[in-house]
């Protein structure tokens, strides 16, 4: 019999008290509390946009290059452009190796985190052409599509792509019967429930929603309230790593 | 950080609001329930009552009239097919140009990786692209260097009626073309191209910086009496090139 790994548990139940008797989760956290950001835009030469984005402890890179030619060709669409999304994770960015490569998971998420961009940028200005965002995860903590999808949009707006508005992305879920926001590894593991969203702070449109688990509507609604706070408060975030890109370049003269 | 503010311009954002109801949505917004919004990051600009938002990123998109600097990727046997630094790659048949070149004979007159200047002559509504190098000025270019900088910048490079580009044009002492796909070709002495390219790449980070052409001209003055320390009579250099970029006067883009 091979060794027990954490890895059997994920989904089930565990002895660890994820919130303590305070109110206090596991890492720390207020139970509305998200875990610190930090964003760089432009960190990449080669690529038109990039982002770097720290969300806890995940570690997450996303580049854009485009609009470009699509190949192959009978992807083209004759009226507007195409979002490629590429979600990756790399092999060290979990516990276990992940075997790199697409997967169900990535491709997944990388359709959905597509579709989500699409609802932003203005497509028809780009008639035959796509626009690619190649996220990687370097290092995983849960949430990562929130993450990558955080960071792909504000690369997307540093290459110089029209759009709408920013989209933020982020998480909230059920653990020990507690509604949460932005769920760490263990929380994801064992607990009830993870609602992750894509949010337009401007229009209010939710873009991206998926659910694992299962939660009341009175907890939904809830769970949806702390989202929305929660990505208008990562927004700043984005803007300012925007903004801050070109403060930093009048530095240095 | 005050300081900062009076320097350079308000960066404005995707979604950011910049104008209202009395006013036109111009290049870079769109218009929504009676609103303009930026959809780009960039700073802001108005002519008359539009409101333009001159991006500070992204690829050129190409234009009919627009002089470009063009590099051959592709060798067709009545075509050749271009890089204009734009989503869009763009044929140049042979009847564009003015050679008279034989079915299958491209390749004696253009090669690839070639560097020619054209004018964009056709984009119809779905991006089809199509240059031409009829017109007087259009020429393979044999010698200097090419530099890249963002498209949209380009009208900061030139200035207001041409008082940049002429600016670096004299006190580098090159010759200089400015395509409006973002290639700049320059041509001269060796410390000569090294400086022009340095200021341009100035002009580039700074693009949304006030007073830019002063900064470029002390910037100039200064690394000049360093490279060329016994010609202090730069101002003898009349015969100014025939090539000045068409769209001059799109650079009186209110440089102030």
């Amino acid at each position: 019999m091979r060794p027990k790994r954490k890895s059997d548990n994920m989904g089930g139940k565990c002895d660890i008290q994820l919130i303590d008797d305070n109110g206090i989760r596991i890492d720390g956290r207020k139970i509305h509390e998200l875990r610190p950001i930090t964003i760089e835009a432009g960190v990449l030469n080669r690529a038109d946009g990039s982002a770097y984005l720290e969300w806890g402890d995940n570690k997450v890179m996303a580049a854009v290059y485009g609009p470009r030619e699509v190949h192959p060709r009978h992807r083209q669409k004759a009226d507007r452009c195409i979002v490629q999304y590429y979600y990756s994770m790399a092999p060290f960015s979990v516990g276990d190796r992940k075997r790199p490569g697409p997967d169900r998971r990535s491709t997944e998420i990388s359709k959905i985190s597509a579709e989500a961009l699409e609802n932003v940028i203005f497509l028809d200005q780009f008639p035959r052409a796509t626009i690619d965002v190649y996220v990687t995860v370097l290092q995983a903590s849960a949430g990562t599509r929130c993450a990558a999808l955080t960071a792909a949009s504000v690369a997307v707006a540093d290459a110089g792509i029209p759009m709408k508005d920013l989209v933020v992305s982020c998480a909230s879920g059920k653990v020990e019967g507690k509604v949460v926001l932005d769920l760490v590894q263990a929380e994801d593991n064992f607990g009830e429930s993870d609602v992750p969203i894509g949010y337009v702070p401007k229009t209010g449109e939710i873009v991206l929603m998926q659910m694992d688990g299962d939660m009341t509507y009175e907890e939904m609604e809830e769970a949806m309230e702390l989202s929305i706070n929660a990505c208008k408060e990562i927004y700043e975030i984005q803007r300012d790593a925007l903004i801050r890109r070109y403060a930093d370049a009048e530095e240095v003269e | 950080m005050e300081e900062d503010k009076k320097n350079y311009r308000e960066v404005f954002l995707p979604g950011d609001e910049v104008g209202g109801e009395n006013q036109k949505s111009g290049y870079g917004t769109y218009r929504e329930d009676g609103k303009i919004y930026s959809s780009h990051v960039g700073v802001r600009t108005g002519r008359n009552e539009f409101v333009n938002i001159i991006p500070l990123g992204g690829k050129y998109n190409p234009r009919p009239g627009d002089q470009v600097i063009a590099y051959i990727e592709e060798i067709g046997p009545t075509y050749w097919m271009t890089n204009i630094n734009s989503p869009y790659p763009a044929p140049l048949h042979v009847n564009d140009t003015p050679w008279k070149v034989n079915f299958g004979d491209t390749a004696k007159y253009l090669e690839i990786n070639d560097v020619i200047i054209a004018v964009i002559s056709s984009v119809d509504e779905i991006k089809h692209v199509q240059i031409s190098m009829k017109e007087h000025g259009h020429r393979r270019v044999n010698s200097g260097s090419i530099v890249e900088i963002t498209p949209s910048k380009v009208p900061r490079v030139i200035g207001k009626g041409g008082s940049m580009i002429s600016l670096i044009k004299n006190t580098a002492n090159c010759r200089l073309f400015v395509g409006q796909n973002g290639r700049i070709w320059i041509d001269g002495e060796e410390e000569a191209i090294e400086l022009a390219i340095r200021a341009i790449e100035m002009i580039e980070r700074e693009s949304h910086s006030f007073g830019l052409t002063e900064k470029v001209n002390t910037f100039l003055e200064e690394e000049a009496a360093k490279i060329f320390p016994q010609t202090e009579k730069t101002g003898e250099e009349e015969k100014e090139d025939v090539e000045e970029s068409a769209e001059a006067e799109d650079a009186a883009e209110e440089e102030e």
